[in-house]
């Protein structure tokens, strides 16, 4: 068994209620963090423990909070990205809704930290029910006193909101999350500034990822050293993982860094094996956007070492041979699975949620869909695939934000690792989807 | 409640009048504004928004826009640039029920399209279209965060996951025996159906 810091928790009756929540250990780093240490000191041990941004990029925190402007007389805010959408993600929908109270103690202690007084959790708007938990959960702290005024008699005061969103993926990218927390368009904003500098309402603002956030507390306990040591390398602490697609036992999972990908796919512990005992055919490993790879690319790396559940292993390799951790959005693809026709699943997608500020993404989005869909349809041609290949080509590093290479790396991968699947349906003339079985009724409710 | 419009109705001008939250509506839009520094009220669109959504009959017409911009002391054109750009918002009559079907990757894979096919069947309607009673409006949507208990549709604030031909029966008996419109804003979600 692996360590847990975040979810250890997820099975305890009512473990949503602050009573609960803390009589398990809960609000113990807002008590450590305001009454014995100095904000730098929490922003050093969160640099020391190696917490990388759990949202996807993988950015150091650390770092990241380092960078915030703190002119005199401006207020700072920490936002806190909750507008989990990458597709195969929904590890902080799970956090969220079972132990509300870790992500409201960790944006406490973090807001200590960056001496941020208002801070808001800005959440995906399909998710209204879990703004409903969190609402909750905070109007529990400020009734215990650990947000309002004077927080456990302390100088420091924080307010705490949720804002919902209203269904749209861009609002994940930090800049558009912003401008939509203003009350506009989530159209990305072009950087530098950074939001560390001119942020909302042009403020200094840091936007953390709820795990990410989450992850202070412990870290703050057991000191950034001890996290640290967790881990392989700069892979450092725990990492939540969705699992989903034709799995056993889909589901979310703390896992330490560093675990082998056969084992998190074939272990009971994790996603227990493939269902109907069929075989493992890809894997896409970090959310849609990172490239997807076949069996004996995810099991092990090209040089043949095992591939493990780290930012460096599973892009070992670059973008010919490799991945990336991305968001952990772990989605398993087992032998019948046409890759063109989940292909065409993300660029319908893309192309959806593309907000249509750029050209290449706006039209090259819309271009792959229909392209794929002429796949789908069995008229495309064999050219078709060297077209699709153009155009992801122009799309990556021409965009204001990284909708357009997160459009553009599946297309290259699936073409990359799954070209004989493409050639084949455009030579035949004819798609055949034989994972389109009945599927529903073999679904235990 | 407020106003209430179904079906092919919309306000006209004569009834721009009757368009005004009631009084717990509008605490909470209150409520809202509260959240935000002064001079920023613009930040409240999005959930006032959705407020004056599940008020005023599950969707946003010109005149509801506008009196959300007078509320917020914003331009209108403000409002329907927001509006527009958010799928949630719905910029025409809808059903009292809309049923979202998440069909993206995993949802794919775990057979979204036999969910969309059975609801379709079902209701007599194609995605986009509305059923004769008014009661449900069919709408596919891309990912909900439910990967791992796919397939799912979101009905309102609730998400009705894992689903089976049965269990989809279950569900759409019960919205339509209640009768209700259903919004993302409700606080009686039901997700263990």
């Amino acid at each position: 068994m692996g360590r847990k810091l975040l979810i250890h928790n997820d099975k305890v009756p009512n473990i949503h209620t602050l009573e609960v929540y803390r009589a398990h250990g809960g609000y113990a780093s807002v008590e450590k963090a305001l009454k014995t240490m100095a904000p730098d000191q929490v922003t050093d041990e969160v640099k020391k423990s190696g917490l990388r941004g759990r949202g996807g990029a993988g950015f150091p925190t650390g770092m990241k909070w380092s960078f915030l402007a703190k002119p005199e007389g401006v207020p700072r805010y920490l936002v806190c990205n909750a507008d989990e959408s990458e597709p195969g993600t929904f590890k902080d929908r799970y956090l969220m809704e079972k132990i509300p109270h870790a992500l409201v103690e960790g944006m406490i202690t973090s807001s200590y930290a960056l001496g941020a007084n208002q801070s808001y959790i800005y959440i995906r708007g399909e998710y209204f029910y879990v703004a409903r938990i969190l609402e909750t959960a905070i109007a529990e702290a400020y009734a215990a006193g650990y947000l309002g005024k004077n927080i456990l008699g302390t100088n420091f005061s924080l307010d705490l909101s949720v804002q919902v969103g209203g269904g749209a993926y861009i609002c994940g990218e930090e800049t558009a999350l912003l401008e939509s927390l203003e009350g506009k368009r989530g159209n990305p904003r072009i950087k530098p500034p950074f939001p560390a500098v001119a942020g909302l309402w042009g403020c200094p603002t840091v936007v953390n990822n709820v795990e990410t956030i989450a992850a202070v507390c412990p870290i703050v306990m057991m000191g950034g050293e001890e996290y640290a040591k967790i881990g392989i390398g700069k892979s450092t602490g725990t990492k939540l993982i969705s699992a989903s697609g034709h799995i056993n036992k889909p589901g979310v999972y703390e896992i330490e860094l560093g675990v082998p990908v056969e084992e998190f796919i074939y272990s009971e512990e994790y996603c227990g094996g493939i269902r109907n005992g069929k075989k493992l055919k890809a894997v896409v490993a970090g959310g849609s956007s990172v490239p997807i790879l076949p069996t004996e690319l995810i099991l092990k790396t090209a040089k043949g070492e095992p591939r493990l559940m780290t930012y460096e292993s599973l892009s070992d390799g670059g973008f010919q041979t490799g991945t990336m951790l991305g968001s952990g959005g772990f989605i398993v693809m087992d032998e019948d699975t046409s890759i063109v026709k989940n292909l065409f699943t993300f660029a319908r997608f893309y192309h959806h949620e593309s907000c249509g500020q750029c050209s290449p993404c706006r039209e090259g989005t819309g271009w792959m869909e229909k392209i794929l869909k002429k796949f789908i349809n069995g008229t495309a041609n064999e050219s078709d695939v060297e077209l699709l290949w153009d155009i992801q080509s122009k799309i990556e590093g021409k965009t204001i934000c990284p909708l357009g290479e997160a459009a553009a790396w599946p297309v290259a991968a699936a073409i990359r690792h799954f070209k004989h699947e493409f050639i084949a349906i455009a030579k035949n003339k004819k798609f055949v989807d034989i994972s389109h079985y009945n599927r529903l009724n073999k679904i235990i409710a | 409640m407020g106003a209430q419009v179904h079906g092919t109705q919309s306000f006209d001008n004569k009834k721009r009048a009757d368009i005004k939250f009631n009084d717990d509506a509008m605490a909470t839009v209150q409520k809202i504004i509260s959240r935000y520094p002064e001079g920023k009220q613009k930040s409240a669109l999005l959930p006032v928004l959705h407020v004056a959504q599940a008020e005023f009959g599950g969707w946003l017409s010109p005149e509801v826009m506008d009196y959300v911009a007078g509320i917020l002391k914003i331009k209108p054109i403000e409002v329907f640039e927001v509006a527009s750009f958010y799928t949630m918002f719905n910029l025409k009559p809808v059903g009292k029920c809309v049923i979202e079907v998440c069909q993206t990757s995993s949802c794919w894979l775990c057979g979204a399209e036999d969910v969309i096919k059975h609801i379709e069947k079902k209701l007599n309607i194609k995605v986009g279209e509305t059923s004769r009673d008014g009661m449900f409006t069919l709408k596919t949507a891309e990912c909900l965060g439910s990967c791992g208990t796919a397939p799912m549709m979101q009905i309102g604030a609730s998400y009705h996951e894992n689903l089976t031909y049965e269990k989809i029966d279950t569900i759409l008996e019960k919205y339509k025996s209640e009768g209700k419109q259903r919004n993302y804003t409700d606080l009686d979600y039901n997700n263990t159906l």
